[in-house]
């Protein structure tokens, strides 16, 4: 195994698991010191800077971030990464002046936003700062997209939600609400520079079996029964619901339903625990709320009786499953009938783009989806952009505020002439953080503490009213004692070898033996014969040069790190040193501001 | 030395010896030693060979006296029994609670000047009467807590950190233990695990006296360029004469040493040191000619490393002097305390 190429920042963003698990690659340990230090404000901001919505997303995150997290493989549990952007937001003070400035004189480039969602309103942020005119088409009287109408109130209070939608639109965005595209050809003619499609993905998929049309008030599309209910057009539902699929969509149909007058509240899945789609904190809340998950049922029919819905036929499956977790067989064992008054079917979404005529040089696969550039997000047709979930189909926020990013550099390069496809690459800046002989610049020592709960709304308060929010986020105390069970992964342990004595000081001191000092080769075979063996084949080996008295290498495991500096305080020669990792993730405002052919600027948090 | 404790997490892998113990529950409290010292990895093989031995923590005994060595024992096997005696007189502790519990486990840990200067007598008189410990020699031919003067295991030539030449001959106390008749006489390295840990093993299965010399460089007053005990010099004039494997009762010897080459030595409960001569002149149980090797190798200024000498067949203190064969504090009272008359009728022997 050669010695490890940590030139490319690749290498240690891949280290901060969070980060790297982040779409928007948000400096996930870099605000939570400053959770840690008090510094609301700061914190709010460096996540705004990656994530655009903290708030938001403080809330509702899809939070891939927390499988990632290192502390999930020390122990159990991973740190509440996103509760604690909830906290930067909830006692952050005013931040207006922090906004970026908008010019007052324009550079004459206009540009049209399809949908006032997530994605429209991210490109939105970003070119604002720029001098772009920016129009936003909204079908519905209000802008938000999904994060209004498919996510509920008690989820995410509408005050979080329009702060931060206010902040973007404040910036002096052409907003058109109640203003549906229906031809993107007639849009094209209004003479934009460029067009961005950020309409989501907003077809909830259709369940044809027997009976499907017979009592249709009963049965509902997820989605679209979610955003009636957002409306008010919708209070009530009967008093037992079925509710089809085991998404987050079917999480919130089933919670809705509690809210609005249903008893006993079933949610289907065909497969069994383990197969679900739903995250795992969504289903635990869910079932907190008492809604019963039924497994390896499989839809039939919609049973009808003199013409009303009176309940569901259900094929009962059994499944074979391999080592690996895979399916290997089904089969159907059986039939149960279960009594219902309401369906709602949650079995996923589609985008769907009959509002964009076939012959404009814009190119659909056949799923009838859009043929999009994965890094520019540029169409088939020049100078028209596709993202968030109407690009690849349905993600989340998170993806989408990262796919408005890469798309605004592209709009940019696009308006300005330049090739989309020149982008300005990753950076990192590595800076130490030894303060002292034995003090570091974060909080290095491991804390034991256990993941705390977020405190909920009790369960009899919370079904008096659609909106009442349900989690009530940590307090200062809680997040206080949280923020420390982070790592600090992005402290990076560096190693310089030519300074090695190979005293082993660092081997006998680490707590979690990562470390080993030996003699070279293949990575398969390196792995078993470390201090511990390195069994986690998705973290990297770490391995330097030879060292200068036995011609030896230092190998770490990344794995299992947990950034403590102890080896870096017990090097008598500083061959070890922990260094803060800044990841330079290029916004469009870094690519203005970067001549071409420059290095990319480094900076710190 | 740091201000943090080592973190107590238990790696999801990590394996558990017969007692269910993990490595980490072999370890003591927070070094306070120089970042580098040699002898923190002497701790660290020592927390590896108690583990692997299933020892009991509780039925160690852990000895020593005054230096940076001896104050090595509060970082391993925290839940052992400890004493941290005057200077130089931990052998007579080791003595006296030998002598009172037969059935602990011993280990001393002595430094250079804790046993070659003050504490000399002490020390060649445990061997003599073949005190039934591992005794440890954290050696790095310098006083590190008091700056880094000359102690008598310096080599003649070896520089101090201000350049001063040292012209005594050094003492050796593997050449000491040979001529004591010493039945485990070992040399290793700190910075040389996989022949430490095997050797520290040994010794503690070992009936009788067990030295193991250990080169442990001081990092800060003796690791530079004309010091002999550096971690620099020692690699590159490191000699190891013998390669010793420790295989446990149960164990079966591995099939692919080669006869001849590999020399298998029972010890008293049936386990076994197998040594891997890697000279083939060199015989480890042949004193004479072991004695004759060192002198030879020394004066080729070569640390010559490995299990020196072994002789299982030496009767320990307690065999020598016919005492009890049971711990005291397992003896009856009459036993212990056979009453006036026992006494007078003792008295009466010597008359």
């Amino acid at each position: 195994m050669k010695p490890t190429d940590t030139s490319h920042p690749d290498y240690f963003h891949k280290v901060v698991d969070c980060q790297w698990a982040c779409p928007a690659h948000t400096d996930v340990p870099g605000y939570i010191r400053l959770i840690a230090q008090g510094r609301f404000d700061d914190a709010y901001m460096l996540n705004r800077k990656s994530n655009v919505f903290p708030a938001i997303l403080g809330r509702v995150c899809d939070r891939p971030c927390e499988p990632a997290c290192r502390r999930g493989r020390v122990e159990d549990k991973p740190v509440a990464i996103c509760r604690l952007k909830r906290v930067a937001a909830d006692n952050r003070g005013d931040i207006q002046d922090r906004l970026p400035e908008i010019p007052k004189e324009k550079n004459g480039k206009r540009v049209a936003l399809v949908g006032a969602g997530c994605a429209s309103l991210a490109v939105a942020n970003d070119l604002m700062p720029l001098g772009y005119e920016v129009v936003i088409y909204e079908a519905l009287d209000r802008p938000g997209g999904l994060m209004w109408s498919n996510i509920p109130a008690f989820r995410l209070p509408p005050e979080v939600l329009n702060e931060e939608i206010d902040m973007i639109v404040d910036m002096g965005v052409d907003l058109r609400l109640n203003s549906p595209v229906e031809s993107m050809a007639a849009l094209l003619e209004e003479g934009y520079d460029a067009v961005f499609v950020g309409s989501g993905a907003p077809k909830g998929k259709e369940l044809s079996l027997p009976g499907r049309d017979v009592d249709p008030d009963h049965i509902h599309i997820g989605i679209t029964w979610l955003e009636s209910v957002a409306f008010g057009h919708i209070d009530k539902i009967g008093e037992k619901v079925l509710i089809i699929g085991v998404g987050n969509t079917a999480m919130d149909c089933c919670r809705t339903s509690l809210r609005l007058g249903a008893k006993d509240v079933k949610v289907m899945a065909r497969k069994p625990r383990g197969f679900f789609k739903a995250s795992a904190w969504e289903l635990e809340d869910a079932e907190a709320e008492n809604v019963e998950i039924v497994i390896n049922h499989s839809p039939k029919e919609f049973v009808i009786e003199n013409g009303k819905l009176v309940g569901m036929q259900f094929e009962l499956m059994e499944y074979e499953i391999d080592a690996n977790g895979r399916i290997t067989d089904t089969r159907v064992v059986g039939e149960e009938f279960l009594p219902c008054d309401d369906v709602v079917l949650a079995i996923g979404q589609d985008n769907a783009f009959p509002w964009v005529e076939r012959d404009l040089g814009i190119e659909f696969d056949k799923w009838e989806v859009p043929v999009v550039d994965e890094t520019t997000h540029e169409s088939t047709r020049k100078g028209i952009f596709f993202g968030g979930d109407a690009a690849f189909g349905p993600k989340n926020i998170i993806w989408a505020v990262e796919h408005a990013h890469q798309a605004a550099i592209s709009i940019h390069k696009h308006c300005q002439g330049e090739a989309i496809s020149e982008r300005l690459p990753d950076g990192m800046n590595l800076v130490s953080a030894k303060m002292g002989i034995h003090e570091w610049s974060y909080s290095n020592d491991y804390s034991q503490d256990e993941r705390r709960i977020v405190p909920h709304v009790d369960l009899a308060e919370r079904f008096k009213q659609l909106n009442i929010e349900v989690e009530l986020g940590f307090t200062a105390e809680q997040a206080a004692e949280e923020v420390e069970r982070c790592l600090n992964c992005d402290i990076q342990t560096v190693f310089a070898e030519k300074l090695c004595i190979e005293c082993d000081a660092c081997i006998d001191i680490c707590p979690v033996d990562c470390l080993t000092i030996t003699h070279a080769g293949p990575e398969e075979e390196l792995r078993q014969r470390l201090t511990a063996p390195a069994q986690n084949l998705e973290q990297a080996l770490y391995v330097s040069g030879q060292l200068p008295q036995t011609g030896r290498v230092m190998v770490k495991d990344e794995d299992l790190c947990v950034h403590c500096g102890l080896c870096a305080e017990r090097c008598p020669t500083a061959a070890w040193d922990m260094q803060e990792f800044a990841l330079f993730h290029p916004h469009v405002k870094d690519e203005v501001e970067t001549a071409p052919g420059k290095q990319p600027p480094k900076y710190g948090t | 030395m740091s201000f943090i404790t080592k973190p107590k997490i238990v790696h999801p892998s990590m394996p558990r010896n017969a007692l269910g113990l993990t490595v980490r529950d072999y370890e003591g409290g927070m070094s306070t030693l120089c970042a580098g010292c040699g002898h923190d990895s002497v701790t660290s093989a020592l927390v590896q060979a108690a583990f692997e031995l299933d020892v009991e923590p509780h039925r160690m005994a852990k000895l020593s006296g005054i230096g940076c060595s001896s104050k090595t024992p509060a970082y391993f096997l925290k839940q052992s029994h400890g004493f941290n005696s005057v200077h130089g007189r931990m052998p007579s502790v080791a003595t006296g609670a030998n002598a009172a519990n037969r059935e602990l486990l011993y280990v001393g840990v002595s430094g250079d000047g804790d046993s070659l200067s003050i504490g000399m007598g002490q020390f060649v008189h445990a061997m003599r009467r073949n005190l039934d410990m591992l005794y440890v020699i954290e050696n790095n031919g310098v006083y590190g807590l008091t700056k880094g003067q000359f102690s008598a295991s310096a080599d003649i030539g070896s520089t101090a950190k201000k350049g001063d030449s040292n012209e005594q001959p050094p003492i050796d106390p593997c050449e000491l233990a040979l001529s004591l008749g010493c039945g485990y006489v070992a040399r290793s390295f700190s910075g040389d695990k996989a022949q430490l840990v095997p050797l520290l093993k040994g010794a503690m299965k070992h009936r009788g006296f067990a030295l193991v010399d250990v080169i442990s460089p001081c990092v800060t007053f003796n690791d530079h360029e004309g010091s002999t005990k550096s971690y620099q010099f020692t690699r590159d004039h490191y000699h190891p004469a013998i390669l010793a494997d420790y295989i446990a009762p149960s164990q079966e010897i591995r099939a692919e040493y080669e006869k001849g080459a590999a020399m298998p030595v029972v010890l008293h409960d049936g386990s076994q040191i197998v040594l891997r001569k890697t000279d083939p002149d060199y015989d480890p149980t042949d004193l004479a000619g072991a004695f004759a090797y060192l002198q030879k190798q020394s004066a080729e200024h070569e640390h010559v490393t490995g299990l020196l000498y072994v002789n299982e067949e030496g009767q320990e203190m307690h065999a020598l002097n016919h005492t009890v064969d049971a711990p005291l504090n397992g003896l009856d009272y009459d036993r212990l305390c056979p009453g006036s008359e026992a006494l007078a009728t003792l008295q009466e022997n010597f008359r």
